[in-house]
């Protein structure tokens, strides 16, 4: 009785439980991910490294609902994802992450501004609203002037740009960024951090896949994966500021 | 995604690849318009039999004389003369609903002033204009008292007055026939070519005892009754297989045949040969739709290929469409519609260029063409269920894709 009196605790964004993925190659099972279980809260910026091979792009499909796991338990939000297939994680996925990718993936020929209103024609709102809303994420990502030019006509850094904008559009839980800086030079790089970072403490979760410990300085919370395992899970007391560091450079210029 | 968003997405992946996308709907536009040809041909040729069927004269039954045997040697048709005109008079009076027409049939050279034409001359009594359906362009048909006094006038066909009298009037002037002066009182209406290609219009009619007497008469002929051919109308709404029976029977009876006897005449009921010309045409027109509906079904194939490629070269997009929650129906329709929309705009080319190509070949070729808004109708459903059928492979091909192997495919 009393407990149900007790005030509810909020639920973890992400809580796992001995997550595994098995692969079957030819006769070997290769064990991509062998019992990952770990919490992230809401508003934390996070950072999964590891060498390749280590787990950590499985551990990433599973996170961003692309993949489900062979066994194990995974929430988000207050939603059991890892028992959902097909249509359903798709309806997951476009409501509550946002992906940015290595290499952006946006559609050639279209313009900036359509690529932005993407998740929301899959999310079914209707033409004018979607329209209204690329456009105010365009601005937040600061490319308002760039809406109507098509991904060729744009720089890689401004690209990955639209790309933030059209994971933010659906306003989701979380971030998932792969590599976003993969494809960068080092001060676009700084950039696109900087930007995630502003997000961040803005309230949105971020999680950050990356094998750089120049971009996972960034992040205030490291999970190393080794083998398909957690095999350390860091809070950085002192993340990086992206911002300040280009402000550094640029009166060192 | 709705279907105008669909429709959005299809026209702007289509327009990347213009040329592709052309060549691809090459094959459709090619069926289509095959198939639109080919229909319309073969519709031009079954109404043009029904036109013959028609201009022979409806519920007709043709009576020829029949063979002889002389020294084992069987004769054709007609090689003796074995009915007459008391046999077609025989038959008109015992078989109520029928009405017969003799006639005599024979070529003679015409005269006019300083022009002359060869032609086929029947001898007939008034009821062969009703009975073959032949209509009076201008003046009048001979009566029963012609007949009887066997006066000495004529009827010519469209060509015989085209060809004799050029640009004149043929009414009442006079044309030498075997040196008999003929008046010529009355001008047919054309009925076009016959079913077997000969010209229906090259024809003089003339009372059959005048015929007999001044014109065709030579040796037995003059002296006997007999005629070739007999011709029968039998009355709308009878039972055509009854009359035919009873006629001859009636004949078999007159020229005293014994039972198991053969017949010493053909009787032909020309509605049959009508009805199976008309259906071996229906059959042609058919064949040649299926054979152009080849062209289609291979059409349809190069849309599979070229969707299938299509799906392979946007994996990576498809991918991303699925990371950002597009549904397998989503990724479905998108390709469904992109297929579709080629075979159908393949279709409307192939429409204008097939109507374009059947009026063509009717300017050039003279060739009788029925368009049909029917046919028109069935190259448009025959192309949207082949875009239908050949992108369904490829779409679902495409809605499998696992997202993760789809973003990750190079």
């Amino acid at each position: 009785m009393t407990a149900l009196l007790m005030p509810q605790s909020i639920p973890h964004l992400i809580r796992t439980r001995d997550l595994t993925k098995t692969y079957q190659v030819g006769d070997n099972q290769i064990k991509a991910l062998a019992g990952v279980s770990v919490d992230i809260e809401q508003g934390e910026f996070t950072a999964v490294m590891g060498p390749s091979g280590s787990g950590k792009s499985t551990f990433m499909n599973m996170l961003g609902c692309l993949d489900r796991p062979t066994s194990g338990e995974y929430l988000l939000g207050s939603r059991r994802v890892s028992t959902l297939a097909g249509d359903e994680l798709a309806q997951v996925r476009n409501s509550n992450i946002g992906f940015v990718f290595q290499t952006f993936n946006l559609l050639a020929r279209t313009a900036a501004v359509e690529n932005v209103e993407l998740p929301l024609v899959y999310a079914g709102v209707p033409r004018a609203e979607r329209r209204l809303r690329a456009l105010e994420m365009l601005a937040k990502v600061g490319l308002a002037e760039r809406a109507n030019h098509q991904p060729a006509q744009l720089s890689g850094g401004q690209q990955q740009r639209v790309a933030i904008a059209r994971a933010l559009v659906t306003r989701p839980l979380l971030i998932l960024a792969d590599e976003p800086t993969g494809a960068l030079d080092s001060r676009t790089s700084l950039e696109i951090m900087a930007l995630l970072q502003e997000l961040n403490q803005g309230g949105m979760s971020v999680v950050l896949v990356t094998h750089e410990a120049e971009v996972a300085r960034f992040a205030r919370r490291v999970l190393r994966f080794r083998d398909g395992q957690l095999v350390e899970d860091q809070v950085n007391t002192a993340p990086g500021d992206a911002r300040a560091m280009l402000h550094a450079e640029a009166l060192a210029a | 995604m709705n279907l105008l968003g669909l429709l959005r997405v299809a026209m702007r992946a289509l327009a990347v690849n213009k040329l592709r996308s052309l060549l691809t709907m090459l094959g459709i536009i090619i069926g289509v318009a095959a198939v639109i040809v080919m229909i319309a041909v073969g519709a031009g040729a079954q109404k043009r039999v029904e036109e013959q069927i028609r201009s022979l004269g409806s519920n007709l039954l043709l009576i020829l004389s029949g063979t002889t045997t002389s020294g084992g040697v069987r004769m054709g048709f007609g090689s003796s003369q074995t009915i007459s005109e008391d046999d077609a008079a025989a038959i008109w009076r015992e078989i109520p609903e029928t009405m017969a027409a003799p006639a005599l049939r024979g070529t003679s050279q015409l005269i006019w002033g300083n022009t002359n034409w060869s032609t086929v001359i029947f001898g007939v009594t008034p009821e062969y204009i009703d009975v073959r359906q032949w209509e009076l362009a201008a003046g009048r048909i001979f009566d029963a008292a012609d007949v009887a006094g066997a006066t000495k006038v004529c009827l010519v066909g469209q060509t015989v007055a085209r060809q004799l009298f050029g640009g004149a009037d043929p009414l009442g002037q006079v044309i030498r026939v075997r040196r008999v002066p003929f008046t010529v009182i009355g001008v047919l209406e054309s009925k076009g070519q016959s079913m077997m290609g000969s010209d229906q219009d090259d024809l003089v009619l003339m009372p059959i005892s005048t015929a007999r007497n001044r014109v065709l008469g030579t040796g037995n002929l003059a002296k006997q009754r007999s005629v070739g051919t007999i011709w029968v109308k039998v009355a709308e709404g009878t039972n055509m297989k009854a009359a035919e029976e009873q006629v001859r029977a009636l004949l078999r009876q007159r020229h005293r045949l014994q039972p198991g006897q053969d017949d010493d005449f053909s009787l032909r009921n020309l509605e049959e040969v009508a009805a199976t010309q008309e259906a071996s045409s229906r059959v042609l027109a058919l064949l040649l739709a299926a054979v152009a509906s080849v062209s289609l079904v291979v059409g349809g194939i190069g849309i599979m290929n070229i969707m299938l490629v299509s799906v392979t070269e946007r994996t990576r997009e498809i991918g991303l469409r699925m990371a950002v929650g597009a549904r397998t129906r989503d990724i479905l329709g998108q390709f469904l519609v992109e297929a579709v929309t080629l075979s159908l705009i393949g279709g409307l080319a192939g429409i204008a260029i097939g109507i374009a190509t059947a009026v063509g070949i009717a300017e050039i070729a003279g060739w009788r063409i029925v368009l049909s808004p029917e046919s028109v109708l069935l190259a448009v459903a025959f192309a949207f269920a082949i875009g239908v059928f050949f992108g369904f492979y490829p779409a679902r091909k495409a809605a499998r894709l696992n997202p993760v192997e789809a973003l990750r495919f190079e």
